[in-house]
């Protein structure tokens, strides 16, 4: 077992849905140094020789491994820039578990800034999964901008799945991919804010490659006082098909700007943006009603499935 | 034992109070299938609505196994004992059949007891139970899943209105089915449906006529069934109407 206090446990279960050491490749990082750390025969992690932050090195072939990389703070007043950088080899199928939480009680902000860079082989299937979460009430901000860059080599596949739920004040997320001939990235956001929470998500994609295609989904719900921006662009360099879609619900007195971009720099690029904003449909509301819940259950239940 | 007392609604259009009920008073007994049916604009599915306490009528009363439910919440109405199936269901982002019946019901089903629920409105219960309640569903689709959760949630009133809207000719069949499935396994519930269908108007007990508003007619189907043949419909009132204002100028 790691040697971690309780809140830190709970941090991981949240961020990571661990429990205890993972199985396979892992590198736990807390209050800005990393308490435990496992490398495969297949998948090695090495610290960058400047020391801020790791390179994840997947052998050619590896099927059906993981590996988990979660940061946990719990000291008030950390502020720490992480590099991690992902190259994988060709024909991988793996899965890589980022995420991370703060617990912050005192009054100083704590901010995670971790910068991923992922190197994707020809033919590799990725699947990414980051989870951010944010606990405590102390005055000090629990502040996260995670920066991720996405370089996918020939038929490539890269499915993203960032989740952002709860107690996180300040985020400002910037995505970028470059795809080459018929690479696919997916990518679905999920984002909840409240309070008087800041959340900014700019994603930049650039379909490069013949037969390439990606699929950026947001779906948010913005309440209390909060924003949020959805800042996604999808260039279309190649024949290929590009699709982007913020959906969204907002309550209280929740604000959302949605900007979805189309650059068009070749004849054969199919793109299509969709954008929805609005509040919980009073239909739905009464539906779930009818079944015997109250207005706020209701609600509950529309957001749980929206956010699913 | 659902019973109305003098019911009236009115809606305010421009300053103006426009009646769509006027004073109707009926009950209906447990154990009953009763179908409300008339003209298209009677004020059919304003009743429905009201039974469901969606919305509040302007005056006179509802009572449900005796207590006053006027004022009821739509949710104090859900958990009193009625349940109510949308003309247009709703549509859902991220909600699941198996969510949605889940909830019905109440309790934490299994899903292979939510299958059950699908399969007695003729879907392949597999296909179904992790799809999203969204707009990749057929209209069809969606109609039957909403009878799926009204027969999930067990009310000892359910109310349909217009189950047969918007579905095709084929599951209109498989509906007749499910309605008389009910009907036999009603005992001390009762089912209101609000139709035009002479097939679903076939197998009530009671029926009762909406025209204008006003309650023209209720009684056992035997009696009123044969005095509709022709006489209610749309079409007609519509020609009605164009002679009278012809009769105007």
């Amino acid at each position: 077992m790691l040697n971690l206090d309780s809140v830190s446990d709970r941090l991981l279960e949240e961020v990571a849905d661990l429990h205890k050491v993972p199985v396979g490749a892992f590198n736990i990082r807390a209050n800005g140094q990393a308490v435990a750390r496992n490398s495969t025969a297949n998948i090695e992690i090495t610290p960058k020789e400047n020391g801020s932050g790791i390179d994840i090195k997947i052998k050619p072939g590896t099927k059906n491994e993981s590996v988990h990389i979660p940061v946990v703070m719990t000291a008030s007043g950390i502020k720490e820039i992480v590099y991690n950088d992902f190259y994988i080899g060709e024909d991988c199928d793996v899965v890589i578990v980022a995420g991370c939480g703060i617990d912050n009680c005192g009054p100083k902000d704590s901010e995670h800034d971790g910068i991923h860079r992922f190197f994707v082989g020809r033919g590799s299937k990725v699947k990414y999964v980051e989870k951010h979460y944010g606990s405590g009430d102390g005055s000090g901000k629990r502040i996260l901008n995670p920066g991720t860059e996405v370089y996918m080599e020939e038929d490539s596949y890269m499915e993203m799945e960032m989740t952002q739920i709860k107690g996180v004040d300040d985020t400002v997320r910037d995505t970028k991919a470059e795809l080459g001939k018929g690479a696919r990235l997916v990518v679905h956001e999920r984002l909840m804010t409240h309070g008087s929470q800041n959340a900014i998500s700019n994603y930049r994609v650039d379909l490069n490659g013949e037969r390439s295609s990606a699929d950026v989904v947001s779906r948010s719900v913005a309440r209390d006082d909060s924003y949020q921006k959805f800042d996604a662009v999808l260039t279309g360099n190649a024949a290929c098909s590009g699709h982007t879609e913020c959906d969204a619900i907002i309550m209280d007195n929740g604000r959302i700007l949605a900007v979805p971009g189309l650059e068009a720099n070749n004849v054969d690029a199919a793109l299509v943006h969709e954008a929805a904003i609005g509040k919980i449909a009073g239909d739905q509301l009464i539906k779930l009603m009818t079944f015997g819940l109250t207005e706020q259950e209701a609600e509950e239940q529309i957001i749980n499935g929206f956010l699913k | 034992m659902l019973e109305l007392q003098h019911v009236s609604f009115e809606v305010n259009e421009e300053g103006q109070d426009i009646g769509i009920l006027h004073d109707i008073s009926f009950k209906i007994p447990d154990g009953h299938l009763t179908v409300i049916t008339g003209p298209n604009g009677g004020g059919k599915s304003t009743m429905a609505k009201l039974i469901a306490g969606i919305i509040k009528p302007t005056s006179g009363k509802i009572l449900f196994n005796g207590q006053d439910i006027t004022d009821m919440s739509i949710t104090d109405r859900a958990r009193a004992g009625i349940g109510f199936a949308f003309q247009q269901p709703v549509r859902f982002k991220g909600l699941q059949v198996f969510d949605l019946i889940r909830l019905a019901t109440g309790t934490k089903l299994s899903s292979v007891d939510a299958c059950k629920y699908l399969s007695a409105v003729g879907l392949c219960a597999r296909d179904y139970i992790n799809r999203e309640v969204n707009a990749s569903l057929s209209g069809g689709e969606l109609k039957r899943i909403e009878i799926a959760t009204v027969l999930a949630k067990a009310s000892q009133l359910s109310v349909f209105d217009e189950p047969e809207a918007g579905i095709d000719l084929w599951s209109f069949q498989n509906l007749i089915k499910v309605f008389e499935g009910m009907r036999k396994e009603i005992k001390d519930s009762s089912i209101l449906i609000i139709s035009h269908q002479e097939r679903i108007l076939n197998i009530a007990d009671e029926i009762i006529v909406l025209s204008d508003g006003k309650l023209v007619e209720h009684g056992p189907k035997e009696e009123i069934l044969p005095k509709l043949a022709g006489t209610m419909s749309a079409v007609k009132r519509c020609e009605k109407e164009r002679a009278l204002e012809g009769g105007e100028e």
